[in-house]
């Protein structure tokens, strides 16, 4: 290999690890705040209450009835206009990501909560828990072994729709992916950054594998 | 007469404009064992749960070692505060039909955990209480098991453990060998009966009519909703005049 190539792919890694870095950034602070939401979401969902229940109904059509990109671009032009505030590139995508993701995850949940016999409550109550107890110490665990399998889903189209956030010039892996592939005239870095992602989401599979042997100890 | 631990006056229960209890009244007296009996849907498990607070009465009053849990005002049941009924219900322990374990706790934990959280005890103290349940129950070896590993008869002794360990006055029993084989029904039927040799105050829920005559001191029938007859096992079992109750109690015997 000669210098000059050998530099040129130095670069091209150096800098795709930085937009891996981005990409993991988002990825992160998506999980971070998007899972507790969705949880709160779930709740407001399966409130009795109509007033509480029928918004959050209709905050689950919303996010899941429309294009994410198009959510993307909402966040980073449309809150301007409207509100006067101006997100940075980077800040719009976590919270398109966070209000899209918490949406699905609050499914999520509600499949899980639903799914634990109203017998477990039952038992809760008896013996004299809270209901807060009853559902944090008894319930949430069993939810948690419940919805593995499809959060593991979730996670893994989260770290490939990362590379939506392009489409507000965040610079993220496929951002940098693109420039690249253009600028060279070169398929070399799509082959780089499907090795990235692939990465990435080996090790979360893994870590869904450890996981759900962690809670195969019950059934 | 001894003391009266359970008070019901014309309790009344409907689910969806069906009743289920047409005004019930009974009681419960310290150290008796009361045996409920009676064909499915003739509300012997809704009154169970109306009593332990798993459903709310429409109407009637129930009172419970002493304390008011809810009275009639305008034909309509009202219910004490809410800390009085939390402090009520820690009076009343209930093993279910289908134990209500939970899974993802060892057996100890699901002994332990209550008396923890709720009494404030000590892990220490609750674990060597529960140790001394488990003993009782003769599962000593299973404290470390989980749930799914332990045979039905056994998980129903880990659940009575579970009551037990949080010192009820009262236990109640709903139906608690029904989802058993009837080869396991025998170990808790034993177990039933050695709570009551300690003279623990026990009301029972139950198909096993030998196991009612044998133990409880008091039966009672219910059908329809309403009770029909109540009286020693003797009575009930021996000679009622009672039509219903003879016809129910035929289709045991030719079984």
């Amino acid at each position: 290999m000669d210098p000059e190539t050998l530099a040129s792919l130095t670069t091209l890694l150096r800098q795709m690890g930085e937009g891996t870095l981005s990409t993991l950034l988002i990825f992160a602070l998506t999980l971070l705040f998007s899972l507790p939401l969705g949880l709160l979401i779930s709740f407001g969902r399966r409130s009795k209450y109509k007033i509480v229940s029928i918004p959050m109904r209709f905050y689950i059509l919303i996010m899941r009835g429309t294009p994410l990109m198009l959510q993307l671009f909402f966040v980073f032009y449309g809150l301007n206009p409207l509100f006067g505030i101006q997100p940075q590139r980077m800040q719009a995508a976590v919270i398109a990501f966070v209000l899209n993701y918490a949406a699905y995850f609050a499914e999520i949940y509600r499949g899980g909560i639903e799914s634990i016999p109203e017998g477990q409550y039952e038992a809760g109550k008896v013996l004299g828990f809270t209901r807060g107890q009853t559902f944090f110490h008894i319930v949430l665990p069993q939810v948690i072994k419940r919805i593995l399998p499809p959060m593991g889903n979730e996670f893994i189209t989260l770290v490939k729709d990362t590379s939506l956030a392009q489409v507000i010039a965040v610079q993220e892996l496929m951002h940098v992916t693109e420039k690249f592939a253009s600028s060279d005239v070169s398929t070399v870095p799509f082959f780089v950054a499907a090795v990235f992602y692939l990465v990435m989401n080996g090790v979360v599979t893994r870590c869904f594998t450890v996981a759900e042997k962690k809670f195969a100890y019950y059934r | 007469m001894s003391k009266e631990m359970v008070s019901a006056q014309n309790i009344r229960k409907s689910f969806g404009g069906q009743p289920v209890l047409k005004g019930i009244s009974c009681s419960v007296h310290q150290g008796e064992v009361l045996a409920i009996i009676g064909p499915s849907g003739s509300g012997k498990s809704t009154l169970l749960r109306c009593i332990t607070q798993l459903e709310q009465i429409d109407g009637g009053s129930i009172t419970i070692c002493g304390e008011e849990l809810a009275r009639e005002e305008d034909g309509k049941a009202v219910y004490a505060d809410r800390k009085t009924c939390v402090r009520i219900g820690l009076h009343l322990g209930l093993v279910f039909q289908n134990f209500n374990l939970f899974p993802h706790f060892s057996v100890l934990r699901n002994i332990t955990e209550a008396p923890v959280r709720v009494l404030k005890k000590s892990r220490g103290e609750a674990e060597e209480t529960a140790r001394a349940l488990l003993k009782k129950m003769g599962l000593s070896d299973k404290e470390s098991a989980y749930p799914c590993q332990l045979s039905g008869g056994q998980q129903q002794r880990v659940s009575i453990a579970r009551a037990l360990a949080m010192s009820p006055d009262i236990l109640f029993f709903d139906e608690p060998t029904s989802a058993l084989d009837p080869e396991l029904t025998g170990e808790i039927l034993r177990v039933i009966r050695e709570l009551a040799a300690e003279h623990m105050t026990m009301v029972v829920v139950t198909h096993e009519m030998k196991f009612a005559r044998d133990v409880a001191d008091r039966v009672i029938f219910m059908d329809g909703g309403v009770i029909v007859e109540q009286g020693n096992a003797e009575e009930v079992f021996g000679n009622t005049q009672n039509e219903r109750l003879k016809t129910f109690l035929a289709r045991y015997n030719e079984g």
